[in-house]
């Protein structure tokens, strides 16, 4: 119980983890979706605190993460122009492309912007009427509403020097897509709280039911996972497979309508590339007929570009918890957040960059060595 | 990327047209869009994502939360420099020169 001192409340973490350990009878494996939540996992190292029996499967909710190479490119790319001021989250800016980062775009005299907020990047556009301001709009359902008001603002108020490079994502499809792989060992899901902020738990009844798999709604604080665990441990213990909300403070069931109107305005279902897995269908959201025009892809033909990954990098099988992070061979030996291979290992909610923050130091010692000399060899 | 951080509405006016706000987390002040929330009054708190209210929290739970995000340093993650976070994440790899910092300028 090394950990346990640390949790707000020690009490009830304890009295969650005994009730954990006195319903469970066999070993179980649970995915949470999302990202926030696996740094919450490792951080605290609520694995570890779990009984032998409960696994969690790390799975693939790191929008940075999962946006696909050819969109990192296209954004380098476009980031590049002399016209243009490109606005981009941090956590964007040292995700590998085929062969530098925004990082490097910036040093090498691009207008690389980080904002706090798409709205930020909207008022840059307003404030240089002469310059292409550019906002890289990725993320979940979270994140999709405030990318989708600032381009209906943009058309709103008639700002033609407004423009996104837009690589949604959606939960649901991709939940479908690990249910039907054949290496699927998943048996319940700890679905991403702040996506049910925006859209309801009704999308999961029906995943829930056609595979028999229970998804509780869960948050990112470590008692809430902790909780999440609990609830999906009961259900499999039971063999129910329902939909439980274990995040009713910022969970309503409807969601937020308001947001969900804007979304279906601005933006389309389509069919998304996820970085590492490969096409998932209906699995993103691509600016819709009538915004268009804001859609950098368009107004910017980046044509032309050759991919290519680190072969050595297996970011794909951890996104899709078929592998942990530091059973990958280059783990805190030739890929480090310094050094990253992928983008698992520089984002805020990608598996590798949890692992080498908050485990690097379990590595077995010839590992460590190793890295030790690698150091010496400069990495691409 | 996808953290949502509670916060307390501290005034709320119409700019351009849109509904917004003055929003406290836990001592830093953001400018906060209502448009998905526009019912949230003076005094609540709400979880925000990248500058949009998305869903109301009550006061208990928010200030809780903001208390273990602040212990945690989640806080200034959040709304730190992100350059300065690039580096520090840099420096995290444990060497003397980033190859990051030669970039920043
Ligand atoms: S440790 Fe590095 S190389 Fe291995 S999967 Fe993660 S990002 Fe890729």
């Amino acid at each position: 119980m090394k950990y346990i001192e640390e949790f707000q409340d020690p009490e009830l973490a304890q009295r969650l983890l005994d009730d954990i350990r006195a319903t469970v009878t066999r070993p179980w494996a649970l995915m949470e979706v999302c990202g926030g939540q696996t740094h919450t996992i490792i951080r605290h190292g609520i694995d570890q605190l779990l009984p032998d029996e409960v696994e969690l499967i790390h799975g693939p909710g790191c929008p940075v993460c999962v946006t696909p190479l050819e969109v990192i490119d296209k954004a380098l790319e476009i980031a590049s122009r002399p016209e243009v001021v490109f606005c981009s989250f941090g956590d964007m800016l040292r995700v590998p492309g085929t062969d530098r980062d925004l990082f490097r775009v910036r040093a090498e005299g691009g207008d690389v912007r980080v904002v706090y907020s798409p709205l930020d990047a909207l008022r840059l556009a307003q404030q240089n009427p002469d310059r292409e301001v550019v906002f890289f709009g990725i993320g979940f359902e979270t994140t999709a509403p405030p990318n989708a008001m600032t381009v209906y603002q943009a058309r709103k108020s008639g700002i033609r020097n407004f423009s996104m490079l837009v690589s949604h994502v959606r939960v649901p499809p991709a939940i479908e897509a690990i249910m039907r792989s054949p290496d699927c060992r998943v048996q319940g899901f700890l679905a991403a709280g702040h996506v049910c902020s925006v859209m309801g738990v009704g999308e999961y009844p029906e995943l829930a039911e056609k595979h028999r798999v229970p998804i509780v709604v869960t948050g990112f604080e470590p008692l809430d996972i902790l909780e999440g665990v609990r609830r999906a441990v009961r259900q499999l213990e039971a063999g129910t497979h329902t939909v439980e909300n274990a995040y009713p403070r910022a969970v309503r069931p409807e969601g937020n309508p308001a947001a969900q109107a804007m979304l279906a305005d601005v933006f389309e279902v389509t069919d998304r590339s996820w970085r590492g897995i490969g096409v998932i269908p209906d699995s993103g959201w691509r600016l819709s007929g009538r915004y268009r025009e804001f859609d950098a892809e368009q107004r910017f033909a980046v044509g032309g570009i050759q991919t290519r990954e680190p072969a050595a990098c297996r970011a794909g099988e951890v996104l899709q918890g078929l592998l942990k992070p530091h059973e990958c061979e280059a783990f805190g030996t030739i890929c480090t957040p310094r050094t990253p291979l992928g983008a698992t290992m520089v984002s805020s909610e990608g598996a590798c960059a949890a692992y080498y923050l908050y485990r690097r130091l379990e590595l077995p010692q010839a590992r460590v060595n190793a890295a030790a000399a690698g150091e010496a060899s400069p990495v691409v | 990327m996808c953290l949502a951080v509670p916060g307390r509405v501290l005034r709320i006016e119409e700019r351009d047209g849109t509904k917004m706000a003055d929003v406290d987390f836990g001592g830093v002040i953001k400018e906060v869009c209502l448009e998905y929330l526009p019912d949230l009054e003076v005094g609540e708190y709400a979880i925000v994502h990248v500058g949009f209210a998305l869903q109301r929290l009550d006061e208990e739970s928010a200030r809780r939360t903001l208390e273990l995000f602040a212990g945690l340093g989640i806080l200034q993650e959040e709304f730190g420099d992100p350059w300065e976070a690039a580096v520090a994440m840099g420096r995290t790899a444990g060497g003397a020169e980033t190859g990051v910092e030669e970039v920043r300028r």
